[in-house]
């Protein structure tokens, strides 16, 4: 296994704020690797020191075996990148748009630029100006699919995008994977990173603070599951896994378990008549919180 | 009253966000006629003097054709008006101009308006604030000037009037450029009528001023002059002006109204589906992004050289006429037209460097707006991304200069009938285009180096203009003068073109911008 991204102890500094605070990320090639964060935890300043776009204060930064900042130009040839907030030029359509950003990497393959335009719906005769923050987003995304990067540096790359295009744009990750592709997928939703990746790197603060596959990530915390038995569970409690178990109104029970000992809270409540389940895995939220046990800028209410 | 609802907010919004910006701007016009009635109180303090003027400077038609109509030259409120008045007209109305399309069209461009407009604010509202702003700012211009004029022991009445004819100026722009913000959904398409406008405006009244016919009359900027500051000061004209603010206002009222938030009246049409072959690198990008106001820019400056060209009959006869004003140019060691046409060369390159330093700046706006990363993703090096950008804007200073060089020269053969001034009065007028390039390098510096202070590369435009057109009247010192790259050519056609100023200013623009350069690969992106 080869390495795409190599950066150990990534220190950069903003003035008085310190954006990555020696930040450690290994991205092996061919896998999708979840860059999973919370607002302002520092995913975009990562995503451009691998760029060259800024240069680290401290640490050491090798990406696709090459020094991002000194061989920035011959790097990029190997490298498509889709920003978070995409900004296009007003007077030019997002067909020219997807043509220049491709032809600066080194050229387009028209049959997959045309596939991607009918997959992902977008009219490539518009002006940019006229184009909605989710279309902004998919010129960004054709550009960087219909490329033949070997690495593709996504930041919030569905942060527009309606759920049939996030679909959309899972099956183009997946196609991307199938091919040998490294992709770097930064994101705040855990679900989506879940969806597509090999593994996850989790950034707060600046710093990696987990990494791993995300079956290694869920053993590690608990599951909510929210039931209604036709008998009452009141025995719950006892069984092995269950950190809590709240009665929220008349029959209507929340567990929280261990993921691991999903398998026996099942096993009793089934005798017990189910009438209606929801169990949702943690968030990103919740893992903070099992893992640091303080809560990332939750809003009340 | 509900179409401005919430007005006062988005007023104490404008004042804080342009508190620096609308500062500089009042301070400098009012600073540029602060020092110019000083000097002028101080150097004409005797009749002789001050007949010596109107006899020399006064009755030339480049003054005439730039200053406006010789009105009282026989005082020192009249000499004051008449050296002042480009760049306080001019100046009070780019003011307006500006400032008013900063903050409705460009606003609602970036979608910031939509924020606004769905809180609690009237459909007019982000329009009154501008214009209320832009005028209020254009009337402390106003005050400024007859303060000025009031500190020298000026007649209140000439102050007075002075300042009307400026403040009104200042309120007619903010209309034009209140109306032209509703007609595209682009903030540089909406600049570039508005700025259109005070050109048509400028040339009008240039060719009626020197003609002495009623074309003056039909221009702005013309009712503003016939006040005949220190001569009749009537204020009259001035209620042309007035109802053109009322016209324009109503008309930019009634527009907003018609229009979706974000939309222009003009429809958007769809474009091409893929680029065009040169759209493969960035310059292809930055010549797509610039050609357009390239061509306005080359536009403007040509049909200011057509003007000044078409004007040389009258000069030769002014000279024929005035025996003092031959002596003048002969002293100054050329025939009168070509003492005319260094002046008008000058204005021009000066006009040219706009746009060269706009375009020199035009790559961190690019930064800015966040999409010069996306070109940089691309296998694009820095030094290779700004040269190219830069080579553009070479090409558009030479476009441009070359462009004023023409129209003058061609008007000129068309006056009289001869053709043969042509290619040595093109060639000339590329003796101007170091000065142009020196003061485009200075923003690829600041890029480089200081890219939150970008926009200070202007101040080298503003040096350049204050000591190219005001400096024989303030008699800055020699110091000051060399500020300007232009005060280092020779006063050409007058004098030869010199081969060692030219290279030296070639060769210090070529310096500044590898400084610029070498900044620009060594700092993070913003």
């Amino acid at each position: 296994m080869t390495t795409a991204i190599a950066a150990r102890g990534l220190v950069k500094t903003f003035g008085k704020t310190v954006a990555l605070d020696g930040l450690d990320l290994e991205v092996a090639t061919g896998e999708v690797n979840g860059f999973l964060g919370p607002n302002g935890s520092g995913k975009s300043t990562t995503i451009r020191v691998l760029l060259g776009m800024l240069r680290e204060d401290a640490g050491s930064v090798t990406v696709l075996g090459g020094d991002p900042w000194r061989e920035a130009a011959e790097l990029h040839r190997r490298i498509a990148y889709v920003p978070g907030d995409v900004n296009l030029w007003p007077n030019l359509t997002g067909g020219e748009v997807i043509d220049l950003l491709s032809r600066l990497r080194g050229g387009i393959d028209p049959a997959r630029r045309a596939a991607l335009l009918e997959r992902f719906e977008l009219d490539p005769t518009k002006r940019a100006r006229s184009y909605s923050k989710g279309n902004r987003q998919k010129v960004a995304l054709v550009a960087a699919l219909a490329s033949d990067a070997e690495l593709l540096l996504l930041d919030e790359p569905t942060s527009g995008l309606d759920p049939l295009m996030e679909a959309t744009f899972q099956d183009c990750v997946r196609d991307l994977k199938a091919e040998g592709r490294t992709v770097l997928l930064s994101s705040h939703i855990l679900a989506e990173a879940e969806a597509l990746s090999d593994r996850v790197s989790i950034i707060r603060a600046g710093r990696i603070v987990q990494t791993g596959t995300l079956t290694d990530l869920r053993r590690l915390t608990h599951t909510t599951v929210l039931v209604q038995t036709e008998r009452p569970a009141d025995r719950l409690d006892e069984l092995p896994g269950v950190l809590a178990a709240t009665r929220v109104d008349g029959d209507r029970v929340s567990v929280e378990v261990d993921s691991e000992h999903l398998d026996g809270v099942m096993a009793y409540l089934a005798p017990l008549g189910i009438r209606a389940l929801v169990s949702h895995p943690p968030t990103l939220e919740e893992l903070f919180l099992s893992q640091y046990g303080d809560v990332v800028e939750e809003p009340v209410g | 009253m509900r179409a401005i609802l919430g007005t006062p907010s988005l007023l104490r919004l404008v004042l804080r966000r342009d508190r620096l910006w609308l500062s500089l701007w009042v301070l400098g016009l009012v600073g540029v006629t602060y020092g110019t009635a000083n000097a002028v109180a101080a150097t004409y303090d005797t009749p002789e003097e001050i007949a010596s003027y109107a006899a020399n400077l006064g009755g030339s038609a480049a003054t005439i054709a730039m200053s406006g109509p010789p009105v009282a030259l026989d005082t020192i409120g009249g000499i004051l008006v008449f050296e002042t008045s480009v760049t306080l007209l001019v100046g009070v109305a780019l003011m307006s101009i500006f400032t008013v399309v900063r903050h409705t069209r460009a606003e609602e461009e970036v979608g910031r308006t939509e924020l606004l407009a769905a809180t609690v604010v009237g459909r007019h509202a982000p329009l009154a604030a501008a214009v209320l702003v832009a005028c209020a700012a254009s009337s402390l211009v106003g005050l400024g000037t007859a303060g000025s004029m009031l500190a020298q022991d000026m007649p209140g009445r000439a102050a007075w009037s002075y300042a009307g004819a400026v403040t009104a100026l200042g309120w007619v722009f903010a209309g034009v450029a209140a109306v032209a913000a509703q007609l595209s959904a682009n903030a540089r398409t909406a600049r570039g009528v508005a700025l259109a406008a005070l050109g048509v405006a400028f040339v009008v009244r240039a060719v009626g001023d020197v003609r002495d016919s009623a074309l003056s009359w039909f221009s702005p900027i013309g009712w503003s002059q016939q006040v005949r500051v220190s001569d009749d000061n009537r204020w009259w004209p001035l209620l042309a002006s007035l109802a053109l603010i009322v016209a324009l206002l109503w008309a930019a009222a009634r527009l907003v109204i018609r229009r979706d938030v974000g939309s222009g009246i003009l429809p958007a049409r769809p474009g091409p589906a893929s680029a065009a072959a040169g759209l493969r690198s960035p310059f292809g990008l930055a010549w797509r992004l610039q050609r357009g106001s390239i061509v306005g820019w080359a536009a403007g400056i040509g049909l200011l050289g057509v003007v000044f060209g078409s004007l040389t009959r009258e000069i030769e006869r002014m000279a024929a006429d005035n025996p003092t004003l031959a002596e003048y140019f002969q002293a100054t060691g050329g025939e009168a037209t070509d003492a005319f046409f260094a002046t008008a060369l000058l204005m021009m390159a000066i006009g040219a460097s706009g746009f060269a330093v706009s375009s020199g700046l035009r790559a961190h706006g690019e930064e800015s707006a966040g999409r010069l990363e996306q070109v940089l993703a691309g296998a694009v090096p820095r030094t290779e991304l700004m040269l190219h950008w830069l080579l553009v804007t070479l090409m558009g200073s030479v476009v441009l200069v070359a462009a004023g060089g023409l129209g003058m020269a061609v008007a000129d053969a068309v006056v009289r009938g001869d053709a043969s001034e042509v290619p040595r009065l093109v060639a000339v007028s590329l003796g101007y285009l170091p000065g142009v390039l020196v003061l485009a390098s200075l923003g690829a510096l600041l890029t480089g180096w200081l890219p939150r202070g970008a926009a200070f590369a202007w101040l080298g435009v503003a040096v350049a203009f204050v000591v190219g057109w005001l400096g024989p009247v303030l008699d800055l010192p020699d110091v000051i003068n060399a500020l300007s790259p232009f005060d280092h050519l020779p006063t050409m056609p007058v004098e030869s073109v010199a081969a060692a100023p030219l290279g030296a200013l070639t060769a210090l623009a070529a310096v500044i911008t590898a400084l610029g350069v070498v900044g620009f690969r060594r700092r993070d992106l913003t």
